[in-house]
């Protein structure tokens, strides 16, 4: 079959730099030859292709818009959310591991953490020498994360954590998580603080979660923390209350967004390709009228969603991006990209079931995206509460 | 070790190329321009051979618009060190843009200069070794395999059934050809280091040339593919349409 050709059918190519477009060539044509090839197999061995981490880490994926001096690429957000569309062109699973590493370990650590912190984790964590994870969800807190029981009690020279988090992508790999746990109050989300947690350190346990029909390629795991004794300098001095996790989650969505559209983007290409050639009732079916309803509306929403985070790129290079903004965004790209995930799996008629195809993947693998990062609902929810300004949940 | 390239921009392999209204030229809106393939493999080498040898200097050449300019950086994302573009218009004789890369070249102190093989544009064959003709340097053209020990240097070429090696003695001009090495991808730290490296514009005059293009055409369209059938069972199919349909057999 000849190679991805994404679509754009407004032009949009002229309205990045020429950087931006040569980061994203960078990484498409990296996962053109090291990903595409296994990422089937993965997928059916639900097996984390973690050999392709230092490829990736030389590339410069890794919390690419984190600043040089600690060994990230220091990209602007456009070009950050590129990768993630070129990534997740590929698999969810993989683009996830890279928001997770760059957008729920890396930038916390820079955000929230001292000079020390930073210098000692960020760069290891940008070469891909450690892998992290990021223990927010519990198993009776999801969409409200502020009602989290998992604790950290302050002794004489350090904290001692206890809890349980669920869902926790790249959970089994990770060298080092970053947990949030109560610091005072459980029924205060204020006392949320961020935690280092080295993955080796006693009463620390990740088991990997089995049984997933989505993100195969992706370790999810649930995390015990029994007594885990950590020094003073495990806590992220910066952070404080639930804000800081949900504004770690804010980059993370962004990169979403961005990475959902990649994902449809690849489905509709497989579509067109495959409703070219298929041909049935001799003509090909892409020349029926309910093929073209399929295709016309795929192209239709993916335009729309890649003008929609081009802009919420620019507004976030800017500085003037908000997370209802970006709350939009993840909900509409994730969406639509569901929507053209199933429709590209049905155009491909029993050919679609196939892990040879791309698109029933990517079609399972959205569910988990639509879920985790706040589920479609919540983020219907915030939006509802931004523009009426009366919160429903 | 001191080394150019000299890089060519050139449509995308993959790009449907469409012939432009004067019918002798390729249309260029929306047509993603690429480095020319084969002179990705003599980016390579260079650096290859300046990695190996710990100190150097890579300076990659262009001639073309200013859209080349875009070109030149993929190679200094790469690691090149410095681009220089020789601004002209393109030309469809080889011997002109020769004339003014060897002009610039000449006075560089370069050790190795490294070509493609051919641009995949134009199939000319012809740059580089105008270029080491106009310097009087020794030229071996498409190398697969290369090995530079002090100033000698020791080229594999592919021919007709067999592997012909070449030994020439630096300074020297070499053409590279597929299976050379594995160009790598630029880093995304490259990428944004590119944009602070050296990048000399310098515009340059042809002469009118003594080649002329009277037209260009597409290649027939190419029918559609048949899929027979699958395994022992579809041979006999296969067989009676190569020997009737398609008379090959
Ligand atoms: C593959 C995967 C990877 C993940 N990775 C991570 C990770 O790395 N780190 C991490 O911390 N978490 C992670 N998560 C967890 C994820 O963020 C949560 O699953 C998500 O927040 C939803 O929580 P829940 O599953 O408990 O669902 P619930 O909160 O129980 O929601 C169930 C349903 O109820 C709806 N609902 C909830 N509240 C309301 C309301 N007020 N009004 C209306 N409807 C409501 C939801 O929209 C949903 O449809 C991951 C999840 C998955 C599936």
């Amino acid at each position: 079959m000849a190679s991805y050709t994404p679509p754009d059918f407004y032009q949009i190519e002229g309205l990045l730099a020429e950087e931006e477009r040569a980061v994203r060539d960078t990484v498409r044509a990296w996962v053109e030859e090291h990903l595409m090839p296994v990422i089937g197999s993965c997928y059916v061995e639900g097996r984390f292709p973690r050999e392709l981490v230092p490829g990736l880490a030389d590339l410069g994926v890794l919390g690419a818009n984190l600043p040089e001096e600690y060994g990230c690429a220091g990209l602007n957000n456009v070009a950050y959310g590129l990768i993630m569309q070129e990534l997740e062109r590929g698999d969810s699973g993989i683009r996830s591991f890279a928001s997770v590493q760059g957008a729920l370990v890396m930038y916390p650590i820079h955000a929230f953490g001292s000079e020390d912190q930073r210098r000692h984790w960020l760069p290891a964590l940008a070469a891909g020498r450690v892998i992290g994870c990021f223990g927010l969800t519990e198993p009776d807190y999801g969409s409200n994360p502020g009602g989290m029981i998992t604790t950290a009690r302050e002794t004489r020279d350090g904290w001692v954590l206890n809890g349980a988090k669920m869902w926790i992508t790249n959970g089994s790999q990770a060298g080092v998580a970053i947990v949030w746990a109560k610091t005072g109050d459980l029924k205060d989300p204020k006392s949320i603080r961020g935690f280092i947690v080295p993955t080796d350190t006693k009463g620390f346990s990740a088991r990997d979660q089995k049984g997933k029909l989505s993100l195969r390629a992706s370790d999810t795991s649930e995390l015990v923390l029994q007594d885990v004794v950590l020094p003073r300098d495990a806590l992220l001095p910066g952070s404080g209350g639930l804000k800081s996790p949900l504004q770690c989650l804010t980059q993370a969505r962004y990169g979403i967004a961005w990475g959902a559209l990649g994902a449809a983007m690849a489905c509709y290409d497989e579509a067109l390709r495959y409703g070219k050639q298929r041909v049935m009732f001799e003509r090909p079916i892409a020349q029926t009228q309910i093929q073209q309803v399929r295709l016309a509306d795929m192209i239709t929403e993916i335009t729309k969603a890649q003008l929609l985070v081009l802009q919420l790129g620019r507004l976030k290079d800017a500085g003037t991006m908000t997370p209802q903004q970006v709350s939009l965004a993840k909900r509409n790209n994730v969406d639509m990209a569901c929507d053209c995930a199933r429709e590209a799996r049905r155009l491909l008629g029993a050919n679609g079931i196939l892990a040879e195809y791309h698109s029933m993947r990517h079609m399972a693998n959205l569910e988990s995206v639509y879920t985790y990062e706040g589920t479609h609902d919540m983020h219907t929810l915030i939006l509802g509460e931004a523009i009426t300004g009366l919160g429903a949940y | 070790m001191r080394i150019a390239v000299c890089l060519k921009r050139v449509p995308d392999t993959t790009t449907k190329i469409l012939i432009g209204a004067d019918g002798k030229s390729i249309d260029e809106s929306g047509v993603k321009f690429v480095p020319n393939p084969y002179d990705e493999y003599a980016l390579e080498e260079a650096l290859k051979l300046k990695e190996a040898a710990g100190s150097g200097e890579t300076v990659v050449y262009c001639l073309g618009g200013d859209a080349a300019q875009e070109t030149i950086r993929t190679a200094l994302a790469m690691g090149f060190d410095r681009g220089v573009l020789l601004q002209a218009a393109p030309t469809a004789d080889g011997f002109e843009v020769a004339k003014a890369l060897a002009a610039d070249l000449k006075d560089g102190g370069f050790d190795l200069i490294l070509f493609g093989k051919l641009a995949v544009d134009d199939y000319n064959h012809q740059v580089g070794v105008m270029v080491a003709e106009l310097l009087e340097r020794p030229c071996i053209t498409a190398v697969s395999h290369l090995v530079v020990a002090g100033t000698a240097v020791t080229a594999e070429r592919e021919i007709e059934g067999g592997i012909e090696t070449v030994t020439a003695s630096l300074p020297a001009v070499l053409s590279c050809e597929k299976g050379l090495n594995t160009p790598r991808l630029p880093s995304l730290k490259g990428i944004m280091a590119a944009k602070k490296k050296p990048l000399e514009l310098k515009p340059v005059s042809l002469g009118a040339g003594s080649v002329t293009v009277l037209g260009l055409a597409l290649p027939p369209e190419r029918k559609p593919g048949q899929i027979v059938g699958e395994g022992p069972d579809a041979v006999p199919a296969l067989v009676r349409l190569l020997r009737e349909d398609a008379g090959v057999i």
